[in-house]
């Protein structure tokens, strides 16, 4: 054997080292992920009926109550950004459609317009969930996403029939510093948000997270409590709020929505 | 003698003195960082503590294993390849199969890699000791690790929120019950003070553990 020292026998040690842990780390990273990017999913449709109100923050949620809720209250469809319009449902399977997957592909997206939220790059078509309640729509949940303190915030946000009144609000992945902005995850934050007005009455989006405390949402619905020690996470939230909201985001479509309902 | 006749005196003592003796946290003072941000539940503590258990234990084997052959300048960069490829795998396998606490623990099943308990006994102990030896002190020390974890986060959800488990122990009087819990159990300060008296009761207890100036 070599002598121990030796740098010929220091590099080959090195290198079979590498070579054992790098294989170990990619079996285990390639054979998991077909199960993760499944319990990704179901996490994130979980956080629609979170949104929506249908389970509460804590209650565990098996694939069969998702698939339940999706069945019989939750219809998932597509919008054209460029229009407002839906996009027709035989066209694409919404529920199978990936927003993400969509944004980084040439042929599904556009360079986004000027923005503040930080959004490099726009789907043309954006997600949104009817949530139905005896037959008649009484939400509509959308999809909001922006750049935060330390990465991208994805979230999603439930509007009122009025296409207005927030009626819920998540955020299922999003990297921001724990125990600061990492409590937009909070769901006694989030519920700060219920019964306030994403737009003001010329019906511009104008929800916003101040500095200190807003009042209650009957006096003061565009202002939400901000999050102390968590300004740039308290800023970017307003940003991308703002952003989807507007006519680049899902603007038009919710104009619709308000004055003709789903059709 | 009977407790573990398979091993022999020094299995026994590699396998025990780091739970309660020589334990991890409360006399080597090793990973208190994660022990102070993972006990608000216990679901969350065991998990933490199944993982460093894991982590330490197979590190301590793959160090040993490649003891003789480990050149002592790069011995120290070999050890943390092989602890932060384990972690990134039992990473994976938490994400797999328990999902949703995988998104509240992530940080600190990173946090593995560089809890000193890991790299503390891969160079002091598993360096210097046969495979099987390094296992037995290896599980020793992540339970070690684990008693004081799944204590303090007993105690914390306990009074902090009224459960153990996450089963409602003590009905809270926002929820109809009686019991108003502590919210300082909820947040990191109570953590130390639970660990500090812990380790205060284990000097106690044994004074010859008590450091001599």
């Amino acid at each position: 054997m070599a002598k121990l020292d030796s740098p010929r026998y220091t590099i080959a040690f090195a290198t079979a080292v590498c070579v054992v842990c790098a294989l170990m780390v990619s079996v285990a990273a390639v054979s998991l992920q077909p199960r993760q990017k499944a319990n990704a999913r179901l996490y994130m449709e979980k956080n629609v009926l979170l949104a929506a109100g249908l389970v509460k923050p804590g209650q565990p949620v098996t694939v069969r109550d998702v698939e339940g809720f999706f069945e019989k209250d939750i219809q998932a469809r597509l919008v054209d950004f460029a229009t407002g319009e839906l996009v027709p449902e035989g066209k694409i399977d919404a529920r199978a459609y990936d927003q993400r997957a969509a944004r980084a592909d040439p042929a599904a997206s556009h360079p986004a317009p000027p923005n503040t939220a930080g959004i490099g790059r726009m789907p043309n078509y954006g997600i949104v969930y009817f949530v139905k309640q005896g037959g008649e729509v009484r939400q509509v949940v959308i999809a909001v996403e922006g750049l935060g303190m330390w990465g991208t915030i994805y979230g999603f946000l439930s509007l009122d029939r009025d296409g207005s009144t927030v009626r819920g609000l998540t955020y299922y992945d999003q990297r921001e510093t724990p125990g600061l902005g990492g409590e937009i995850a909070n769901p006694a934050w989030q519920a700060l948000w219920l019964g306030r007005h994403a737009y003001d009455a010329q019906g511009h989006a104008a929800i916003r997270v101040i500095k200190g405390q807003a009042g209650p949402p009957d006096k003061d619905p565009l202002h939400v409590d901000g999050l102390s020690g968590a300004t740039v996470t308290s800023n970017a939230v307003t940003r991308l709020m703002q952003y989807w909201l507007s006519d680049d985001g899902y603007g038009k479509f919710l104009r619709r929505f308000r004055e003709k309902g789903v059709a | 003698m009977s407790a573990l006749p398979v091993f022999g005196k020094a299995g026994r003592q590699a396998l025990l003195t780091p739970v309660l003796t020589n334990n991890p946290i409360g006399i080597q003072v090793l990973g208190i960082c994660s022990a102070l941000a993972i006990t608000t539940r216990m679901d969350k503590a065991l998990v933490m503590t199944a993982g460093v258990v894991l982590v330490t234990t197979l590190a301590n084997i793959a160090v040993s294993l490649v003891r003789n052959r480990t050149p002592g300048s790069i011995r120290i960069i070999v050890q943390l390849s092989i602890i932060a490829s384990l972690v990134i795998v039992f990473d994976q396998v938490l994400k797999a199969y328990l999902y949703e606490l995988s998104l509240e623990l992530s940080v600190f099943v990173g946090l593995i890699i560089t809890n000193c308990i890991v790299m503390g006994r891969a160079e002091g102990f598993a360096m210097q000791n046969p495979p099987l030896l390094s296992a037995l002190d290896g599980i020793g020390n992540g339970l070690g690790y684990g008693l004081v974890l799944m204590l303090t986060a007993f105690l914390r959800e306990f009074l902090g929120a009224g459960k153990v488990f996450g089963f409602v122990v003590l009905p809270l009087a926002k929820d109809g019950g009686w019991y108003v819990p502590n919210g300082l159990m909820l947040i990191a300060p109570s953590g130390l003070f639970i660990i500090a008296g812990l380790i205060w009761l284990l000097k106690t207890v044994k004074p010859e553990l008590q450091d001599k100036d």
